[in-house]
């Protein structure tokens, strides 16, 4: 079985969220579009290690998805800060640092 | 294929010794947790400071008796070994990198640990959960309720910074790189005063971390599928036998350069580094300057250098574009500043370019001579001398005040050599330290990396940081004239009284950026001991 359709679809996907990061203003959107492309990073793993014959690749897969999970933790705890205080989750609106 | 059912599974060998200045740290971090858990709440603060000063202490005497009996390989070239089956490397460069890391870590914990200047609390949000300004907050503030947290907080991203430029295979960099990145993104929005701008410091960290990790993760995965394996050696191996597809291998290390350049604050990937330092508070401001840029350089050498070190015509010439770029834009952008801390900010990615220039210098020792440094040892000198100073100058800033917290703006700084002139002398000290004036640390510290630059044959780049340094010194004597010989504005800046904490670590800075200037042989000695990476 050819590897090549899986990394399309995993470099895909991870233009995909590299685009909605660049584009997107709501923070939690922006945050799912990161996630989006450490996914597209766990496709490439798996699909790297199934060419290769090793685990390695798997295993990380592993690892980034607990490290995903850790991520959401602190980001949605900082996001609902941000949120609360200012009734607006937009990236634009805060914009009090700048220059 | 190798048929996977087959293989044997044997439980992983570790060097629990050789390791301990990694365990200590992150066992105190725990140790941290459940005292935030289970102590009662008057006595968290005591003993998490307590634990932490003396985890750090331990973790530093660990480093200094791992040291002392490393192996040492190649007739001394290169000293230290592979532990926990290849995955961290406790080679001389990582060690040397542990101990300043440790040393920047006590500062920062004294700095942590002030709470002279607030009214008997520290610098850290009552209760980061009750919204600014609210009746809430205010019955948080009246109780002297303050998050503790923060001391575990930082001593994860400890761990994490010291387990980053030790990890030998990318896997383990990756997650050295979360486990160092999410607790400052937490530490970022947990001000006292300022609410909003710290929150919004964390959210811009937040997204734009998170997102460059996502590029650096990709760039694992691609170079993963170039070399079959994670780890350094074997990657460097499949370079030089140029098997399979080279352009993967090119766009995955150009993402991994991403990832690492954005933790250094190199431009094009700076635009973080000014927010983020002028919304955190002071304390992690100081704690993030000196030593996530020290463990960000720190790994992007040992990739460049150990994994990618074969290829380096491809990366040599971005490496060159890059340095001249984040040197221009730190020292002139830092001209327009009129707020201290950002200042500072730029002045950190000036530094950053200063430390990229030395390190596309000469890199293996062979081809310097015994006077000489490789580009290596004039980075891990560079990065002690910036760290000293760097500390110093944030702890600085937390001590001008007025009726609302810490002033920054610069105008309101005019005049403090009348107010305090001890202070301010030691500000001045300490800019002219970045500025690399003689008989302080920063010019020591720029002569090295100069040093091996040009050895390397990078001339045309040491001229470029030769000139933006003189642009540089433009902005740092511009506030000492500011401070020493203009008039305050209305009631001028009142200066607090700190604690012997942060005088400690003001001290500290200071004499060390003295010493460091004048006498630099024995940490370059040390430097120079530290050898080359091993593989």
């Amino acid at each position: 079985m050819s590897p090549t359709p899986f990394l399309v679809l995993s470099a895909l996907l991870f233009s995909i969220g590299t685009l909605g990061v660049l584009v997107r203003r709501n923070a939690i959107v922006v945050f799912m579009c990161v996630e989006l492309m450490l996914n597209a990073s766990n496709l490439a793993f798996v699909t790297f290690a199934r060419q290769h014959g090793n685990l390695d690749g798997q295993i990380a897969a592993f690892f980034v998805m607990v490290v995903a999970a850790a991520e959401v933790v602190v980001g949605l705890a900082i996001i609902m800060t941000i949120f609360r205080t200012r009734r607006s989750a937009s990236v634009d609106d805060a914009s009090l640092l700048k220059y | 294929m190798i048929p996977l059912a087959d293989r044997a599974f044997d439980a992983p060998h570790l060097n629990y010794g050789r390791l301990s200045p990694l365990l200590i740290v992150f066992g105190v971090a725990l140790a941290g947790v459940l005292v935030e858990a289970f102590a009662p709440r008057r006595l968290r603060y005591a003993i998490n400071t307590v634990l932490s000063l003396v985890g750090l202490l331990a973790a530093l005497i660990a480093v200094v008796l791992v040291a002392g009996d490393a192996p040492s390989h190649h007739g001394g070239v290169s000293l230290g070994s592979l532990e926990a089956v290849g995955a961290i490397a406790v080679d001389g460069p990582a060690l040397f990198l542990w101990g300043i890391l440790l040393v920047f870590g006590l500062l920062s914990v004294l700095l942590f640990a002030e709470r002279h200047l607030e009214g008997g609390l520290t610098a850290f949000a009552g209760q980061a959960a009750a919204l600014p300004g609210t009746d809430a907050e205010r019955e948080a503030a009246s109780r002297g309720v303050e998050h503790t947290e923060v001391f575990p907080l930082m001593m994860f991203a400890l761990g994490g910074m010291m387990l980053f430029p030790a990890a030998n295979d990318l896997l383990t960099m990756f997650v050295a790189l979360e486990v160092l990145s999410l607790p400052l993104y937490l530490l970022c929005g947990l001000a006292r005063r300022r609410r909003l701008i710290s929150q919004e410091a964390a959210m811009k960290y937040f997204l734009l971390g998170a997102f460059s990790s996502a590029l650096f993760l990709y760039g694992i995965a691609l170079v993963y599928g170039f070399a079959g394996s994670f780890q350094l050696a074997a990657i460097d191996t499949a370079i030089s036998a140029r098997a399979g597809a080279t352009s993967m291998l090119l766009v995955g290390m150009g993402l991994m350069a991403v990832g690492l350049l954005f933790k250094v604050g190199a431009a094009p990937f700076h635009a973080w580094t000014p927010d983020v330092y002028q919304g955190a508070p002071t304390a992690v401001t100081a704690f993030m300057a000196a030593c996530t840029k020290i463990a960000a350089f720190g790994a992007l050498l040992r990739v460049f250098y150990v994994a990618f070190g074969a290829a380096n015509w491809e990366w040599l010439p971005v490496m060159w574009v890059i340095a001249a770029l984040t040197m221009a834009v730190g020292s002139v952008i830092a001209i327009t500043q009129t707020d201290v801390k950002r200042m500072l900010a730029y002045s950190s990615i000036a530094h950053a370019g200063f430390v990229i220039t030395g390190f596309v210098g000469v890199q293996s020792a062979a081809e310097v001579g015994d006077t000489q440094v490789t580009s290596l040892q004039a980075v891990l000198f560079y990065l002690v001398t910036y760290g000293f100073a760097t500390i110093g100058a944030f702890a600085v800033v937390t001590l001008v005040r007025d009726a609302g917290g810490e002033t920054t703006h610069l105008s309101r700084w005019a005049g403090l050599g009348k107010e305090a002139p001890v202070l301010a002398g030691v500000f001045a000290f300490f800019l002219l330290a970045f500025a690399g004036i003689p008989l302080t640390s920063g010019f020591t510290g720029k002569w090295m990396v100069f040093a091996a630059a040009w050895a390397g044959g990078a001339w045309p780049l040491v001229v470029v940081a030769v000139l933006m340094s003189a642009v540089a010194a433009f902005f740092y004597v511009r506030v000492i004239v500011l401070m020493f010989f203009s008039d305050p504005v209305g009631d001028g800046p009142t200066v607090a009284v700190p604690s012997i904490l942060t005088t400690a670590a003001i001290t500290v800075g200071a004499t060390m950026t003295l010493v460091l200037g004048v006498v630099p042989q024995p940490v370059l000695d040390l430097a120079r001991q530290a050898g080359q990476f091993i593989r």
